[in-house]
């Protein structure tokens, strides 16, 4: 089980790399979304992996550690305001510059091959 | 006290030449010359006190934390610098009052003057290595500004420059010198410093210190090869020359030299480095000076060989050698300023510094000739003069060391031989200016400067002619206090006399004398075979260097800083992967002890799943709903993996903020375009695609690596003491509103703040509105669906309720403020959904970015309320209760703090949510279909 967990951990950070090198404001956002899952996982595991263990206290005697899911419990919900904040940056960026590209400017090769085309 | 005077008054003293130079030149030098008088009679004053090597101590708190005070330290080196500076300093304002031209303003040299005389004496009186260094920086900048002060003229400003970054770059490197004694010695304080010899020389690290303080040294007195600022740096005006170069700035790094003698001489490598460096330089400075025709480059020559012989006595490292040396610096600033001004007096009579024009000045300014002949005498080292002695104690001290084993006779021959060029060069100021036939084709006839123009040079020359007489009388209770402060401890025997008999040193004196006069009457045939060199011009030399190195600067940063986001990426990424890697490699086996869990047929194919969602968005990532579609169903997996793991809390959160971020994005691709064009290069792609794999199969290893090896958590105090302090059984919960509740205070304002700067960024946004989707089809006619309104209506009030009950059962069962808020923010975001932002609007009356406050304010607010009760911020308070009916309750103060941030959660997601919607209501274009 732990192996296949470091896979998952594993695709779900190299997706969100790659994701995250694009030029343009879209699919950075969601490689930095697929990124924070990664990143929530494996922070979440740094528990290491409890199979049904109890949630809350009293009901068994084997207990999940609860520090790692305070901090990833939090870490979603900043996550969501950060992955916010950075839609709406990208929205604005393209309003006021008029592309999506990530450097605020479509670099001089682009714009060359999209006249040819 | 007195002793921090001392600097303060020149420090002031800066102020009064600007107050007064509106009452005329003269009164203005004597105005500015008060203060610093004052601090010579001050440190004059200090001397009853001092004896043998003690030292008198001033010290301020500034950063006692840190160990850092303003602390002044005054012993017999100190005592002698201080004389130098002030002493030549006053001469130098008198002597600068006629040299000026009405058109130079005399209150900006003068005010220049005194921040340079006060940060030569915090030098020579700090107490503190780190505010040493600080004044020795101020001289670096406040030379800067003295020798670019004719800034009209391009050499002046050249020569700033070359002064300022060379020994500028040495002032980095003795920073660092010092920051080392500091690591090995602990302290930066002097005393503590001066003790620790031994300490130091047996340290590992004693080599580096020692280049580094040196680097410092070197490049602060003019030593080869730094040696190309000094003559540059002549552009200066004339009385900065005689100060900058005689007794102040250069003598600073030998100031240092002996400051630090104590703690760093004594080894090999000392004697390598800084006995040979002096020796070289003497001997290239000696050389070079019998060639230039400028006057004053004679003179910077001339200095550049004293400073080396200086750093060469030094270097011997025997008693007798730093006697010497300390001695050999009072007899170079007394015979060095008064040429200076003499050269000073010469250009301004005869409008030229040319040596080939300058011919005869014996006729026509005798008595100021007579002067600088006494004073050029001394710097060739003929008896009777200062400059002999101390160049015999030198040549005395040649023949002791024996460091180069039985090669060792050639140190006394190289020093006889720098001797022989330091006589022809003499001979040479003597003969050419005073002699040699009549001036040629001067631009004006010469003759004696103002009265008050010689008193300066007289009263050197007096002292250079009583030193070289009477030496023990008029010197010896100075040299021998200051040389006990450098030796710190017993001064060796020494003799301050003029006959020794015949000995060794005096024939090297009388060797270097007679074989001096003849390189200069034979100085036709050397100056031919010099010629035969091209010329190496240092000023072009070192533009060339600093033009490349400017080049190569911006080449760099052009390639690092081009501009390119992902380019930046790339470098960050590729060095993680380098660290990370690194670490990895030294871990022996990937594969840890902790036993592993056994693997299902559900958890295969949910992992399948995930990595079947997260390949595909990768894949469709340039049709952008795709990738959002494939996104959501990766976030799903997700919290059914932590619903797997034992973590119902994270499942329910990460289930609802899935929501929430779907409908976030699918808004946002509203104002973005849908598509993503194809634009990266083939190689580009190739190689995020290895980088990403090369991190994900870091990470993947990393997480493997940490998920097979135990562990000892500090969990097990949250655990144990939740329901007994805390009165929860939700262990997660209770860390977020009790254990780590600062945190989570801190978590919501960071929550607040980015929901308002969204607030903001979408203010006056103008935006791209499509008119339809990415395939052309136009948007649906049916803004809010009949069924849609009607199912989500009733949904509503269950909705709330569902919330109202996670938030209420949160401290026991998995639940609580954060999940309780999302919940609630998606119930009404279904009914923004479903009847537009209008209908909402004028139902429901709260303007969310109060509610965040009123949130952030509650929590808070809890947190303080245990201050009234005497406890610390945010501890908790819980008691049960029984109600008729309802049976027993509990109620805890950690539920108003869950509330405030219930409260935040709400107001942040709809404050984003609904804001970014209405955008898309109130801005939509009118489709066909509705026309």
């Amino acid at each position: 089980m732990e192996a296949l967990y470091a896979v998952c951990v594993g695709v779900l950070t190299a997706a969100g790399v790659f994701l995250l090198l694009r030029g343009r404001t879209f699919p950075v956002v969601v490689g930095l979304t697929l990124l924070s899952y990664g990143v929530n996982l494996f922070l979440f595991s740094s528990g290491r992996l409890n199979d049904s263990a109890a949630a809350v206290l009293g009901a068994g005697s084997n207990h999940a550690d609860p520090l790692p899911q305070a901090l990833v419990l939090t870490a979603i919900v900043i996550g969501f305001a950060m992955t916010a904040f950075v839609v709406i940056l990208a929205m604005r960026a393209r309003g006021d510059l008029g592309n999506d590209h990530v450097d605020g400017r479509v670099p001089e090769i682009v714009l060359d091959s999209e006249e040819r085309s | 006290m007195i002793l921090m005077w001392i600097p303060l008054l020149p420090l002031l003293g800066a102020l009064v030449p600007i107050l007064a130079s509106g009452l005329g030149r003269t009164a203005c030098a004597w105005a500015t010359a008060v203060l610093p008088a004052l601090a010579l009679l001050l440190t004059l004053s200090l001397i009853p006190q001092l004896e043998g090597s003690n030292s008198i101590q001033a010290q301020l708190e500034w950063l006692p934390a840190l160990g850092l005070n303003i602390s002044f330290r005054f012993d017999g080196l100190a005592l002698l610098f201080s004389i130098l500076i002030l002493g030549i300093g006053l001469l130098v304002i008198l002597y600068a009052r006629y040299y000026l031209s009405a058109q130079d303003s005399m209150a900006r040299l003068y005010a220049y003057l005194m921040l340079f005389m006060t940060a030569m004496l915090g030098i020579v009186l700090s107490g503190n290595l780190l505010q040493l260094w600080m004044f020795w920086e101020l001289t670096s900048i406040s030379s800067f500004l003295l020798i670019g002060y004719w800034w009209h003229k391009s050499e002046a400003r050249r020569g700033a420059r070359m002064a300022v970054t060379v020994t500028g770059a040495g002032g980095l490197a003795l920073l660092g010198g010092i920051l080392l004694l500091g690591k090995i010695t602990g302290s930066y304080e002097l005393d503590v410093i001066l003790a620790s010899g031994d300490l130091i020389r047996a340290h590992a690290w004693y080599p580096v210190t020692l280049v580094l303080v040196l680097l410092g040294v070197f490049t602060k007195s003019a030593q080869f090869p730094f040696h190309f600022w000094l003559p540059h740096a002549m552009a200066a005006p004339t009385p900065v020359s005689a100060y900058l170069h005689s007794a102040t700035m250069v003598k600073a790094g030998l100031f240092l030299l002996a400051r630090l003698y104590p703690a760093l001489s004594g080894t090999d490598l000392w004697f390598a480095l800084v006995s040979l460096t002096g020796l070289t330089t003497m001997l290239v400075g000696a050389y070079f000076a019998l060639f230039k025709h400028d006057l004053k480059g004679l003179l910077a020559y001339s200095t550049v060989s004293h400073l080396g012989l200086i750093t060469m006595l030094f270097g011997l490292g025997t008693k007798l050698g730093a006697v010497a040396a300390v001695f050999h610096i009072i007899n170079h600033a007394t015979f060095k300023a008064s040429l200076f001004m003499a050269a000073g007096i010469i250009d301004h009579e005869c409008g030229t510094r040319d040596m080939r024009r300058i011919n005869g000045m014996w006729k026509y300014m005798p008595y100021t000739a007579a002067l600088a002949m006494v004073a050029a005498l001394a710097m060739a080292g003929v008896p009777l003069m200062n400059g002999f002695l101390s160049k015999e104690m030198f040549f005395a001290e040649t023949l002791q060391q024996d460091f180069l084993g039985s090669l060792s006779w050639i140190i006394p021959v190289l020093a006889t031989l720098a001797g022989i060029f330091s006589v022809a060069y003499s001979t040479r100021f003597i003969h050419d200016v005073f002699f040699n036939g009549e001036p040629i084709n001067l631009p004006r006839t010469p003759h004696e400067p103002p009265r008050y123009m010689k008193v300066p040079v007289e009263i050197l020359v007096a002292l250079c002619l009583l030193v070289g007489i009477f030496p023990s009388l008029v010197v010896g209770p100075l040299l021998a206090l200051a040389s006990s402060a450098v030796l710190g401890g017993a001064l060796p025997e020494y003799s301050l006399a003029i006959w020794h008999g015949i000995n060794t040193p005096l024939i090297m004196s009388l060797v270097a004398m007679c074989g001096g006069l003849l390189v200069y009457f034979n100085r036709r045939n050397i100056y031919a075979f010099q010629k035969q060199f091209p010329e190496f011009n240092a000023n072009e030399a070192f533009e060339r260097l600093v033009r490349r190195l400017v080049a190569a600067a911006s080449w760099l940063l052009e390639w690092l800083d081009n501009g390119s986001l992902q380019r930046y990426l790339v470098l960050m990424l590729l060095l993680w992967v380098l660290l990370a890697g690194q670490s990895m490699l030294d871990l022996v086996s990937l594969t840890g002890s902790r036993p592993q869990l056994p693997l299902d047929g559900v958890a295969v194919a949910m992992a399948l799943l995930l990595c079947i969602g997260a390949v595909a968005t990768v894949i469709y990532n340039r049709n952008r709903v795709v990738a959002l579609l494939m996104l959501s169903v990766v976030g799903l997996v997700v919290s059914l993996v932590f619903a797997r793991f034992s973590a119902p809390d994270l499942a329910l959160t990460q289930l609802v903020v899935e929501v929430v971020t779907l409908i976030l994005l699918m808004l946002a691709l509203f104002f973005l375009p849908q598509r993503t064009p194809r634009e990266s290069r083939p190689s580009h792609i190739l190689r995020d695609l290895s980088l990403s794999i090369m991190i994900g199969g870091l990470m993947g290893s990393i997480s493997y690596a940490m998920l097979t090896r135990s562990f000892n958590p500090i969990s097990d105090f949250f655990l144990q003491n939740s329901k007994t302090g805390g009165g929860g059984d939700n262990v997660v919960n209770v860390i977020l509103v009790d254990f780590r509740g600062f945190d989570t205070l801190g978590e919501i304002t960071v929550l607040g703040i980015a929901a308002l700067g969204i607030y903001n960024l979408l203010a006056g946004l103008r935006l791209f509105m499509p008119s339809g989707d990415a395939d052309g089809r136009s948007w649906a006619r049916d803004r809010y669906p009949l069924v849609l309104a009607t199912i989500s209506q009733s949904v509503l009030p269950l909705a709330l309720l569902v919330s109202a009950f996670i938030f209420l059962r949160g401290h026991n069962m998995p639940g609580g403020g954060f999940i309780a808020g999302l919940v609630t923010a998606v119930a009404l975001i279904l009914q923004y959904m479903a009847q537009g932002v209008d209908w909402m609007k004028a139902r429901v009356r709260v303007t969310y970015p109060r509610l965040i406050g009123c949130g952030v304010l509650l929590s808070t607010l809890t947190g303080a309320a245990s201050w009234l009760f005497g406890r610390p911020f945010l501890t908790s308070w819980f008691g049960h209760f029984e109600l008729p009916l309802v049976g027993e309750f509990e109620l805890a103060s950690a539920m108003a703090f869950d509330l405030g941030v219930y409260m935040t959660v709400v107001g942040s997601t709809l404050l984003i949510l609904a804001n970014l919607g209405q955008m898309t209501t109130s801005e939509r274009p009118v489709t066909k279909e509705q026309d």
